[in-house]
């Protein structure tokens, strides 16, 4: 039988008083420090909404539908940015599911010798200590005039179509879902995985039993017994991207515009925040706090979601 | 099948060895000693280095720290040793979750509305209080890890000779656990150094020395995102340096930490 702290110490030799008051106050202020982290998420809510409030006063909703941005004018809507945000998300998110489960799945079946997929594991998750500032000077010099070539002939050939509508002239919404794509790829990787771990030995093993063939186990037993941790990991991922701040902003080309097209300059919430935020005044300020709100309240509804889903999973 | 799953996980490397590639080849063809003992030069000036730039990251992060470290860790001794399963735990555990995945640039312009609105500039206050919200959770949870591996045997061992709570947390428990939670600070440290979006305009960025903690400050990542934009060669340069200087700092403390982590005291 194994007993918690708190156990062992209710048949620990009685103190004196003043002993258990100090240590009553240790265990007390542990939990007022615990608190405190929820307490900064409330905070930072708060404070968020408090700087929003005048921009939320003279703009409505009509915030979130009006494409007009222009500081000289005090005229201030958000549509553009928000709509960068979820298209370049999605774009990151098309790129990364494929690749991302596919790492998950062959990281969970037995290809290689444990000692390799440790490395493996560890190679992956590298890419996420890698800062996003330095994705995007990467992404500057190298992405850009890597996706020149291949952008053009899809432009020249493909042109009809409404998402290769316009040439690409160098930043634009197909460099940063690139970036994205492989900025959360290891969120969806390492999350799946776990997923995929945590489904039962038995019922591979079952499907297997039946006559299955390997692949019909995996796509048919071991996904779908997985798919709600592996939906999370995908939000979680999703969320990720939307809050991507540096590789973006220094990637899309930051135009405050609506198009189709994925090879055009487009803007985010996150981009214009690290583009304006320093220069702002007055009402500038307020609006620019009522897109952070947008954008917190959008990643937190993801978080919140996805935090569920995997939850569920790590109870099995 | 069984190809296309290899060639997912050789996809997934391709960038990987791309992005450091490229930075050691460029970072190192221009890194002098100069980029460690000079200041940023202006737009144009040849030479120079960003000597400010790292002192002013290091300031940052260890004020971060510094805040950070001493409520991430109480809060995850709460979490592991007296919370347990309560639901208040496993709130407080879920905030902390959501806490990690709030955007850097919201903790940015919440660090904004609350430090440099009411101290009337950017400085290195700002900028550091920015960088421990970002690290208060990754603080939390690793050190909470770290905790639940110490087995229960030694907090009753403790408990058994007379021991108080406290006499158990912080003479027996925090210092078998000290080499995790000490790994689990290093990756936050990591992280934060690496941040860029909460400084740009919380500690903003001088050309000069960090004077004062109440001061604009310089810092290694936002010197990379204001240089990667100029068209001067030598701003160009200094920024693949700079980066080459971050990524060797992020990827030596994560793959410290991670060996570190297997090592057991028990």
């Amino acid at each position: 039988m194994t007993l918690t702290l708190k156990q062992s110490h209710a048949i620990a030799k009685p103190r004196s008083p003043v002993d258990r008051q100090l240590d009553r106050g240790f265990v007390w202020m542990t939990q007022v420090f615990a608190l405190a982290i929820a307490g900064v998420l409330i905070w930072i809510t708060l404070e968020v909404l408090i700087a929003a409030f005048p921009a939320m006063q003279t703009f409505a909703l009509g915030f979130l539908t009006s494409t007009d941005w222009n500081p000289v004018k005090d005229q201030y809507g958000a549509l553009p940015q928000i709509f960068g945000t979820l298209a370049s998300s999605f774009l990151a998110l098309l790129l990364a599911i494929p690749v991302g489960l596919g790492v998950a799945v062959f990281l969970t079946e037995d290809f290689l010798p444990t000692q390799v997929q440790t490395v493996l594991v560890f190679f992956v998750e590298l890419l996420a200590a890698i800062p996003s500032v330095v994705y995007g000077l990467w992404g500057i010099f190298v992405l850009i005039p890597l996706l020149r070539a291949p952008a053009g002939w899809l432009h020249s050939h493909l042109g009809w179509f409404p998402l290769f509508s316009t040439p690409l002239s160098g930043p634009g919404m197909l460099p940063a879902g690139v970036i994205l794509a492989i900025m959360i790829l290891p969120t969806i990787a390492a999350i799946s995985r776990d997923a995929l771990v945590a489904v039962p030995k038995e019922l591979k093993q079952a499907a297997l039993g039946l006559g299955a063939t390997p692949w019909e186990t995996i796509l048919l037993v071991m996904l779908p017994a997985a798919f709600s941790g592996i939906v999370g990991a995908i939000m979680l991922a999703l969320g990720r991207a939307m809050g991507e701040t540096m590789a973006v902003t220094m990637l899309i080309g930051n135009s405050n515009t609506i198009t189709a097209s994925i090879l055009a300059p487009a803007n985010t919430i996150s981009s214009l925040l690290a583009n304006q935020f320093a220069e702002a005044k007055g009402l500038q300020v307020s609006a620019l706090m009522y897109a952070a709100l947008v954008l917190f309240f959008l990643t937190l509804l993801i978080n919140i979601l996805a935090e569920m889903l995997v939850r569920r999973v790590q109870k099995i | 099948m069984t190809g296309l799953t290899f060639a997912a996980a050789a996809i997934a490397l391709v960038p990987l060895i791309a992005v450091i590639s490229y930075v050691l080849i460029q970072g190192v063809s221009q890194l002098n000693f100069n980029a460690f003992t000079q200041l940023t030069p202006p737009p144009g000036v040849p030479g120079g280095g960003f000597a400010n730039a790292i002192l002013g990251t290091l300031l940052m992060v260890g004020l971060g720290a510094c805040l950070a470290v001493p409520v991430g860790v109480m809060a995850a001794v709460f979490l592991s040793e007296f919370g347990g399963g309560t639901s208040l735990a496993s709130w407080i555990r879920f905030a902390t979750n959501v806490l990690s995945g709030v955007p850097s640039i919201v903790v940015g312009v919440f660090a904004y509305g609350v430090v440099v609105l009411t101290t009337g500039g950017f400085s290195a206050i700002a900028g550091g209080f920015a960088l421990a919200i970002l690290m208060l959770p990754i603080i939390a949870r690793t050190t909470e890890e770290s905790l639940k591996l110490i087995p229960n045997e030694v907090r009753q061992a403790a408990v058994g000779l007379g021991a108080t709570n406290m006499q158990t947390v912080f003479w027996v428990v925090l210092p078998a656990a000290l080499p995790a939670i000490l790994t689990g600070v290093m990756l936050a440290i990591s992280r934060a150094a690496g941040e860029t979006a909460p400084l740009i305009f919380t500690a903003l960025f001088t050309q000069f020395w960090p004077r004062s903690i109440l001061e604009p400050t310089p810092s290694l990542s936002v010197l990379i995102y204001n240089f990667a934009t100029v068209p001067f060669k030598n701003q160009q340069a200094l920024a693949w340096s700079a980066s080459l200087v971050l990524i060797v700092l992020v990827l030596f403390t994560s793959v410290i930490s991670r060996w570190a982590t297997h090592r057991k005291t028990y």
